[in-house]
């Protein structure tokens, strides 16, 4: 939930629109992706490879890489450091991977 | 690129470092990986000691950066330094653009690379809705967005109390603060080892309260009657409890957080008595913060590991210079302090590195000026992190004179062997 602190300055109030896994959102220019999807009510940012179990942002200052998200041209990303490009596209995983193709092509997992 | 020097880190230190060099005319590069500089400046915002005025960190963060882009400073944001020759060759790399990246050359380089937090493993803390309490404060103080309706922090420390009032303050339900688990990760935190410390920084403690409890805190006997009546309910500090005989068994949730179990403790950490779940949408972590200390092991610089720093820091000297020629550190990677004594040291290691490339027209009285002025920014420090920083800070500049005797006796038995 994006707040007016009561003691601090605005921030911009310029809206930029961003998706994340497809869906839309809007954020406050300025800010990073794992904050405006943290306002967004949106938390968790991918799922670990081994267990799929939910992850998010946790050291807020690119350390611990627990927020990495992946940007059709760029890459790998640090959600909590980069910030929003507007009209950007933003995903929990490479859209198109090795295991995807597995999964699709192979038809044998389990 | 050839510059004279690369600072790494826009911080406090690291900008304070270049605004003296870029002034006395010297090519300065800050290298830094945040979209804005400032560092951990940015989200401070506490009440400095008795008095009422607000420390507006981003204030600050904006002079300074204000001052070095005055002074020619080149200020590289969302840029990462990833390894650095000997020489200096510094490499960095674009965080958002996926280019090559680039190589600036520099006679000196200064390691103002600030901390991270020690992670502290409790069962469920991956769940998305844990975050460290830096997170929790950069979000905050930052970028205005409230980490949670409901927040439950873990870890009692300055940092922690002072984060806690910031969510509060935004409009945060903060249940309580409790204490970190009793484990290896927490060096076994209990609650009697914990009053030793809180009475260590009862003349910084920013509650009344806490300062008059200090007196019963002084003798052991003390301590353990006070740990041992600590209220249940907690103590209550800016109207957020602090709970000094309970602490977190798990963080629970199936997609995000939902709840936390907590139990009493002993005076000695133990669980005790009956469980209990609590409704929470976000858990801060705080366990403390760790020098960022990578680029310096990297360029082979001998460390030392000292309490009272909070950890394993580069040796250097009093002019903040490592056992690697031409490298200089400055900020929390020398030891964890406040931002005051960060900036203080910052302008001390930019007239070092102006002194060693003959930058300028620094006198002797300019060095020994920053040297005091680091002295006193620690004195006035309303923030100390540990009790026993001006004790270490002395230790380690023994152990830099032993070392240096130690090479001197090596040379004249012939020993070619370096520092480095």
């Amino acid at each position: 939930m994006r707040i007016q602190h009561p003691i601090l300055p605005s921030r911009s109030t310029k809206t930029i629109s961003f998706s994340f896994n497809h869906k839309m959102y809007q954020a406050r220019e300025g800010e990073t992706i794992a904050i405006a999807l943290w306002a967004n009510g949106v938390k968790t940012l991918r799922n670990s490879e081994k267990n799929h179990e939910p992850r998010g942002m946790y050291c807020g200052i690119g350390q611990c890489y627990e927020c990495r998200i992946y940007h059709p041209k760029i890459g790998l990303l640090k959600a909590c450091t980069t910030r929003v490009t507007d009209g950007d596209h933003y995903f929990s995983k490479e859209s198109f991977n090795e295991m995807d193709l597995a999964r699709k092509g192979g038809g044998n997992e389990g | 690129m050839k510059v004279d020097v690369v600072v790494v880190g826009g911080g406090p230190a690291g900008l304070s470092a270049a605004i003296e060099i870029g002034s006395r005319g010297g090519h300065v590069v800050v290298v830094d990986d945040h979209p804005t500089p400032g560092g951990k400046l940015l989200g401070q915002l506490h009440q400095e000691g008795n008095h009422s005025n607000w420390w507006k960190g981003f204030e600050l963060a904006q002079e300074l950066k204000q001052k070095a882009l005055a002074a020619n400073v080149c200020i590289l944001s969302e840029k990462q330094v990833w390894g650095m020759e000997p020489g200096w060759k510094v490499h960095i790399s674009d965080l958002v653009q996926n280019d090559t990246g680039m190589e600036i050359q520099a006679d000196c380089v200064l390691l103002a690379t600030g901390a991270v937090e020690k992670p502290m493993p409790i069962p469920g803390w991956t769940l998305p809705g844990v975050l460290a309490i830096g997170a929790a404060q950069v979000m905050t103080n930052v970028y205005q967005v409230l980490p949670g309706k409901k927040v439950i922090v873990a870890g009692i420390d300055i940092l922690s109390l002072s984060i806690a009032r910031s969510m509060k303050l935004a409009g945060a339900d903060v249940e309580g603060i409790y204490m970190l688990p009793h484990s290896p990760f927490s060096n076994y935190a209990s609650p009697l080892l914990h009053l030793e410390t809180l009475n260590e920084m009862t003349d910084f403690a920013p509650s009344k309260m806490i300062r008059l409890t200090g007196k019963l805190l002084k003798s052991k006997t003390g301590r353990k009657l006070a740990a041992q009546f600590y209220p249940p309910m907690g103590i209550k500090m800016w109207g957020i409890p602090i709970h000094l005989r309970r602490t977190i068994l798990s963080i629970n949730g199936t997609h995000e957080v939902e709840s936390v179990t907590i139990t009493k403790i002993d005076v000695n950490g133990n669980p005790i008595g009956e469980q209990k779940v609590i409704q929470a949408d976000t858990v801060c972590i705080s366990g403390g913060l760790s020098p960022l200390y990578e680029l310096a092991a990297m360029a082979g610089c001998k460390f030392v590991t000292l309490e009272g720093l909070s950890g394993t820091v580069p040796l250097h000297n009093k002019e903040l210079e490592t056992t690697v020629p031409n490298l200089f550190v400055a900020g929390n990677i020398t030891g964890i302090e406040g931002a005051k004594v960060a900036m203080a040291q910052g302008a001390l290691a930019g007239k070092s590195i102006c002194n060693k490339l003959r930058i300028g027209n620094l006198k002797i009285a300019d060095m020994e000026e920053a040297l005091s002025f680091v002295e006193h920014s620690r004195k006035l420090s309303d923030i100390q992190f540990h009790p026993k920083v001006s004790e270490a800070r002395e230790h380690l500049d023994d152990l830099w004179k032993t070392l240096i005797k130690d090479v001197s006796r090596e040379d004249k038995n012939g020993s070619n062997q370096k520092l480095y």
